[in-house]
């Protein structure tokens, strides 16, 4: 098996490009060649999907065809890939549908106690919601619009936002109602640029934020004062999230300058930092084991970046997708990576095997945000539609029995619905349990937004019973 | 996206364009919806219901065109017929220079489309709105040209890349195989705790609006599940996280007589996460308690980490016991794992309220006892 990450130590002249250079072994057709690391990094993405993969896999990927098409896969995945037991069919849909936003939500966080949520959108307004109930338990409305950050506290007693105007205000949640929240508002972080991410530590007392300057910063919420701050990228930094590990001391952050960077909290230095991506990262959130982290960006790829390794080890991508990747998160096992696109879907891909598992639609404009839900039962996002939708599923998903029965030949439906659904006329919006997700259905015109609190419920089915 | 679009024009392997005929005239150069999606689905192995989704933002986005009234964006299986056209966004940029030029040549083709044949007339009109379409979009209709507040360009900083570059030749790496064993030993470890891969007892609230699961899982619950107790053998972190496993965990500690370790690492977390302006007063605390000579509970760490942390805390801040806090972390973990073992004991008792639990379809609450610590030291087990 090729392995390109050990630091190599035989020199001699590559056999492409014939210069003399450190060289690396590669297997091309199961022969070993040896290549300098340049034309390592040019074979890649070609020569190195053919290296050996056992008959067994290469029978399973002829008959599931659309598999080939999900190319770019680096070879580690590959190696792994093989080993994995395929997932089933599953069909996922939408089980709240949020709406009270009058303008494009464009953030949203979990609370830890697994139901509520607060939401930040457009016009400056945040909103905190019990998502189990649809009701929405607090509003505020920040004096600035384009509010691009929120966050919840551990706790569950405070909310922090910003957006335009470059500061993070921390809110305290009470239910006094002669109380303003706007009243106890506490002004804690001061950028010179928009504030595009924020996040509390481990606890209600610091916050972490990224900006447009550039930097990224830690705070003291009680003081205000500025505890580390973090400067490196070479743009503005869009997304960042804290490490679930022991010492928890890291956290990492990505940005318009195409990079992925590990800090170190306490001593304010990059620990890491990893450029493969061909725009701006526009998300970014580590795998449960905190071993590594997934980002998605605006060249429509999401990638699986290694710690340990100090690599990037899969990326996820398709070829018919086109728009970039606005929000990614795995789900508790770290087994399936939910990504949400600006071409108003969601996709939910096999992180072990490096390909796309379900398309969900649903959503009538970009998916600005995404997030599992703390215990992992179901999944949140948020959209310029003005909506936000927690989607569940029922049923178990790893099933071994399901793969053989792909093997036979059938062509699984990815998506939702069955294939009468298209034959149909518009389908009904606000009734039919069993067909629960409003698709843009070809006879349908832009449709205007409505404000109605809507409430649908759907059940999954399985397209193979277990 | 343009990719895309010059792919479907491509006269060999684009989409099929034919002469279409619109009551009596003939458009050459037009394709139907269905051809576009089929050509879609062919090219990219996508489903039907994805590839009928990008056709209809194409269309939004405006390269395509319908060639009928009324102008739905919505791509029409049937006979609609469309055409590709140019962005006229980039258009305006190229020729925003020869505005002139433009304007008087405008003039001359105003003259010379009376003379035209009426299906150029027609599919230039349809061409037109649609870029109005998707250019100044009616009210109450989201516009597909808005991106977010305007982005910073990327500063190339080399200095910063070249130290980059030469931190990371001297990490020390590991192989991307071990690493993605690892990832396969976590996913199939955690799959039974994760409600996609395994469902979840007796019901996702999501789905039958009961919060049962929820009431079950609480942080605080007096009878914590099996599966719960079995996510604490995962890792020493885990155990520690869950309030529950804390707790315990402290029991299990005090029986040891080594209660002390747990307090002090809790302080530690508290000083490490707590606020600026409690700092002194917590270290100082911290001292008395736990560091002090002859203090109440102090903890057993090595002397050169005492050494070390004893002048740190001459000017204390936030990190000042980290290397304690370490040190003592490790002893627990270490201490844990090899007293920890998780075995079921079948006690006859429980048994048949388990059952009655299993046939409700619930999980059977676990209860979890840390034995005295005897000759061979047994860790904590499981009670299904």
């Amino acid at each position: 098996m090729c392995d390109q990450t050990f630091l190599v130590n035989v020199f001699g002249s590559c056999d492409k490009c014939f210069k003399q250079r450190a060289l690396r072994p590669v297997f091309k057709k199961s022969q070993q060649l040896s290549y300098c690391s340049t034309c390592v990094e040019i074979e890649s993405p070609a020569g190195l999907r053919e290296s050996p993969v056992s008959s067994l896999s290469r029978v399973w990927l002829r008959a599931w065809p659309w598999q080939q098409v999900d190319c770019g896969l680096v070879l580690p995945v590959h190696q792994v890939a093989e080993r994995v037991e395929a997932l089933g069919q599953f069909v996922m849909k939408t089980r709240r549908t949020l709406k009270g936003h009058g303008n494009k939500v464009l953030c949203m966080d979990w609370c830890k106690d697994k139901r509520r949520i607060v939401s930040s959108s457009q016009d400056g307004k945040v909103i905190v919601w019990d998502s189990f109930t649809t009701n929405k338990e607090h509003a505020v409305t920040m004096p600035c619009t384009w509010v691009m950050a929120c966050a919840y506290a551990p706790s569950g007693c405070a909310i922090a936002c910003g957006g335009l105007d470059n500061k993070c205000s921390v809110y305290p949640l009470t239910f006094d109602k002669n109380e303003s929240m706007a009243a106890k508002k506490k002004s804690v972080a001061m950028h010179t640029n928009y504030l595009s991410a924020c996040s509390f530590t481990n606890s209600d007392m610091q916050i972490l934020t990224a900006s447009g300057d550039g930097t990224c910063a830690l705070w003291d919420v009680e003081s205000g004062q500025l505890l580390q701050s973090f400067h490196g990228h070479g743009a503005d930094v869009l997304c960042l999230d804290l490490a679930p590990s022991e010492t928890g001391n890291t956290f990492v952050s990505g940005g318009c300058d195409k990079k992925s960077m590990v800090w170190d909290m306490r001593s304010g230095q990059c620990v890491q930092a990893f450029e493969t991506h061909e725009s701006d990262v526009n998300s970014v959130r580590y795998y449960p084991s905190g071993d590594a982290f997934a980002s998605g960006s605006d060249d429509a790829t999401c990638r699986l970046y290694d710690l340990r390794a100090d690599r990037e080890v899969a990326i996820y991508s398709k070829e018919s997708i086109i728009f970039g990747a606005s929000s990614v998160d795995f789900s508790l096992s770290g087994r399936l990576l939910f990504a949400g696109y600006n071409d108003y879907t969601i996709n939910v891909w096999d992180v072990l095997k490096g390909a796309r598992v379900s398309i969900l639609f649903g959503h009538e404009n970009r998916v600005s945000t995404l997030r599992v839900s703390p215990d992992g039962t179901a999944f949140c996002s948020g959209s310029w539609d003005h909506t936000l939708r927690g989607t569940a599923w029922k049923g178990a998903l790893g099933n071994g029995h399901r793969s053989t029965q792909l093997l036979r030949g059938q062509v699984p439906q990815c998506v939702h619905g069955t294939p009468e659904l298209h034959s149909q006329n518009i389908p009904d919006r606000s009734s039919s349990p069993s067909y629960g997700i409003p698709y843009l259905s070809p006879t349908d015109p832009f449709l205007p937004l409505h404000r109605k609190v809507k409430l649908y419920v759907g059940e999954a089915e399985h397209i193979f019973s277990a | 996206m343009e990719r895309v679009v010059v792919r479907m024009q491509d006269p060999d392997q684009g989409v099929k364009m034919r002469s279409q005929r619109l009551l009596i005239t003939v458009i050459p150069h037009a394709v139907t919806g269905s051809d576009v999606v089929e050509w879609l689905i062919q090219k990219y192995c996508i489903s039907e219901e994805e590839a009928l989704h990008l056709g209809v933002l194409l269309v939004r986005h405006g390269y395509l065109y319908a060639l009928r009234e009324p102008r739905s964006p919505g791509l029409q299986l049937d006979e609609t017929l469309y055409r590709f056209q140019e962005h006229y966004d980039q258009l305006h940029r190229k020729i925003n220079h020869t505005w002139d030029l433009v304007v008087m040549q405008a003039r001359e083709q105003l003259r010379a489309a009376k003379q035209r044949r009426k299906g150029d007339r027609l599919v230039i009109a349809c061409q037109e709105q649609t870029y109005w379409l998707v250019n100044r979009p009616p009210p109450g209709v989201p516009s597909v040209l808005e991106q977010g507040p305007e982005r910073g360009s990327c500063m190339a900083r080399r200095v910063q890349m070249i130290e980059c570059c030469t931190k990371a030749l001297g990490r020390i790496r590991v192989k991307s195989s071990v690493c993605l064993e690892a990832y396969l030993k976590f996913s199939s470890q955690h799959g039974p705790h994760d409600p996609i891969m395994s469902g979840c007892l007796p019901s996702n609230p999501w789905i039958t609006d009961d919060d049962t699961y929820w009431a079950m899982n609480a942080p605080n619950v007096a009878a914590p599940t099996k599966l719960r107790v079995e996510r604490w053998g995962f890792s020493f972190r885990e155990l520690l996280e869950d309030p529950v496993g804390r707790a315990h965990f402290m029991d299990f500690l005090r029986k040891e007589f080594s209660a002390e370790n747990l307090s002090f690492w809790e302080a530690c977390e508290e000083l490490r996460h707590g606020g600026q302006a409690q700092i002194p007063t917590l270290v100082d605390s911290v001292y008395q308690q736990f560091l002090a000579p002859g203090a109440a509970r102090w903890v057993n760490i090595d002397s050169q980490t005492m050494e070390r942390t004893l002048e740190g805390l001459r000017q204390p801040h936030r990190y000042v016991l980290d290397e304690a806090q370490l040190h003592i972390y490790m002893l627990m973990k270490k201490g844990v794992r090899e007293q920890c073992t998780h075995r079921g004991l079948q006690a006859p008792l429980s048994m048949s309220r388990s059952e009655e639990l299993r046939s409700q379809g619930k999980p059977p609450p676990a209860t979890l006892i840390f034995p005295p610590c005897s000759g061979k030291g047994r860790g904590p087990v499981l009670l299904p």
